[in-house]
């Protein structure tokens, strides 16, 4: 298991690094698209995967991560913060936005989880429509910069496809350790029971909090990637559709487990483009896909297998 | 000796209901203490009073000298008692090895940070944590089985499992809640003997939940009786025995229809 991934990995990165000068402008758009949706899957991975805590509000994240850049990096207050500076901003804006949902919901579990999450989601929705002081409402904001290094700015699909993949990197890079780590074992424990796992030593609050925090840090940087690409941002573009979506993308290519989300984002966001050949149908078919998905491999495509111990002697 | 582990006029009500009443237990070091009782007596609720699951209503809970009233489970945890449960709990979609590591989780430190850099004191600590996991692994005797899943193994393994992570706490107090039920009399034998072991290698001490007269009576070396949250009897096993309040407690008061629960014999 360890040397296949050895093996396999290096393949995969270079396929991916020497994709778009193959598939042109049109596919490495799409792929970007995908990117982010990979990002937000590794982050909700973590809160619902890892943690087993239900997230329907995991937009609210994404949206705070996208409004923060939107915001300091716009005529809109004439704030003009480099990219690079602002994102790890946007990190913290979401890692708190996360603690600030996740301190009330300490005490809840499954289905009542789920659905205060849903509100919180709503709620952030709802003041994006309607502080307009703040957030120019259903106007949106307009002309977010874009990141630069010196006089090399990244404004192409291409550029911004590298970009998001080395963001992918790095959160897959996270993930995979903290996943592998004392806190990993921890929140899969408190997956599996959360009363043993109290019994066992673990702090049930501190870890809910931190799975909230973390999964929520990802969503950050997502959200600043996904505001300076689209240079715009619109309360329409952080939907309940958004949480769905990336819930979805994670049940389909394996809870728990991070190659499962690449190819669940593959899946869910590419394949509706693929299938643009079919027309009217392609809605119709995609969902009869999922259908058959859920009947077929229930557990997902890619299902988490409990890693063999690398470090035994 | 010295004691570890003393319960003030412990009471624990559920409602209505006193599930615990005035419960003094006294426990040193080293020393195996069987609990007994017909069901419904008291017997898990007092070990979920002892691991912070419950709150307790009354009294006072004193372990290594301080008292441990009102912790939550993880902080008595990691001040030493380490228990099992009567239905087993394990993490079933986790490895046998990683059940173990989880019970060790108190034991270390590693962070976020730790965990994201893997730096050189969190590597050595997850070494040195997957060392003593495989020892109690092969302690325990499930030697080999560290990558196969909890909910895979056969269920005796599973008990043992239970008690390797309870173990990897590196307990003074370990509390069994009916370790051999569901076991064939062959296997009640071995565990029996193992528990001996656990008590005279690790130098621990036991508070055992248990059903099985001959395991009881075996390897505690005093025993105490609760019957509907009341200590009815203490004493050794062969006291216990003829105490005949508890052979009342067990088998109803003969002929005597007033009392409080006389069971037609």
């Amino acid at each position: 298991m360890v040397n296949t991934k050895k093996i396999y990995l290096p393949i995969v990165v270079l396929f991916l690094v020497l994709l778009p000068p193959m598939v042109g402008n049109y596919w490495t758009q799409v792929l970007g698209n995908i990117g982010i949706y990979v990002m937000l899957g590794i982050g909700l991975n973590v809160v619902v995967g890892f943690a087993g805590l239900l997230d329907l509000g995991y937009v609210a994240f994404y949206a705070i991560g996208a409004y923060g850049y939107a915001l300091m990096a716009s005529p809109h207050f004439g704030i003009h913060i480099p990219f690079w500076v602002m994102l790890p901003g946007c990190v913290a804006l979401a890692a708190g936005g996360g603690a600030l949902l996740g301190i009330p919901v300490l005490r809840m579990r499954g289905d009542y989880l789920a659905i205060v999450t849903l509100g919180f989601g709503e709620i952030i929705h709802i003041l994006l429509n309607n502080l307009d002081p703040l957030t120019n409402g259903p106007r949106g904001l307009l002309r977010i910069d874009a990141p630069a290094i010196g006089n090399f700015v990244v404004n192409s699909p291409f550029r911004w496809y590298y970009l998001i993949f080395a963001g992918i990197i790095f959160s897959a890079f996270v993930a995979d350790r903290l996943n592998n780590s004392r806190i990993g074992r921890a929140w899969i424990a408190m997956r599996e029971d959360q009363d043993a796992a109290a019994v066992m030593g673990i702090n049930i609050l501190k870890y809910k909090l931190l799975a909230f925090t973390i999964g929520a840090s990802f969503a950050g940087i997502g959200g600043a990637i996904f505001a300076a690409r689209q240079g715009s941002v619109f309360p329409e573009n952080f939907s309940l559709m958004v949480s769905i979506n990336v819930l979805c993308l994670i049940i389909i290519g394996g809870m728990g487990s991070i190659p499962g989300v690449i190819l669940g984002a593959v899946i869910l966001i590419g394949l509706p483009e693929i299938l643009r050949g079919v027309h009217q149908y392609r809605m119709l078919v995609f969902g009869g896909l999922l259908v058959a998905m859920m009947i077929f491999r229930p557990t997902g495509f890619i299902p988490s297998a409990r890693r063999k111990m690398e470090l035994r002697e | 000796m010295t004691i570890l582990l003393q319960t003030k006029g412990l009471s624990k009500r559920f409602g209505g209901l006193t599930a615990l009443n005035n419960i003094n237990l006294e426990l040193e070091s080293c020393v195996i203490l069987g609990l007994i009782g017909p069901n419904g007596a008291g017997k898990t609720t007092l070990f979920n009073c002892l691991t912070g699951v419950y709150p307790i209503d009354g009294g006072d809970i004193i372990f290594e000298n301080r008292s441990i009233r009102g912790l939550k489970s993880h902080v008595t945890t990691s001040l030493g008692i380490a228990r099992t449960f009567q239905n087993i709990r394990l993490f079933g979609s986790m490895t046998a090895l990683e059940n173990i590591l989880v019970g060790r989780h108190c034991r270390m430190k590693a962070g976020v940070w730790g965990a994201i850099a893997m730096n050189r004191s969190t590597l050595k600590e997850e070494k040195e944590a997957f060392g003593k996991a495989d020892e109690l692994l092969n302690f325990v005797g499930l030697k080999g089985q560290g990558d196969t899943l909890a909910k895979n193994l056969p269920y005796g393994d599973q008990r043992r499992l239970e008690i390797a992570r309870a173990l990897a706490v590196k307990p003074s107090l370990l509390l069994l809640d009916e370790p051999t039920a569901g076991m064939n009399p062959r296997e009640t034998a071995e565990l029996t003997r193992f528990i001996e072991q656990i008590r005279t290698e690790l130098d621990l001490s036991i508070l055992l939940i248990e059903h099985d007269m001959r395991v009881v009576m075996g390897i505690s070396d005093r025993v105490t009786v609760l019957d509907y949250g009341v200590k009815i009897a203490e004493g050794s096993p062969e006291e216990v025995r003829k105490n005949p309040k508890v052979i009342e407690a067990y088998l109803g008061r003969l002929g005597t229809m007033m009392g409080k629960r006389a069971v037609t014999a």
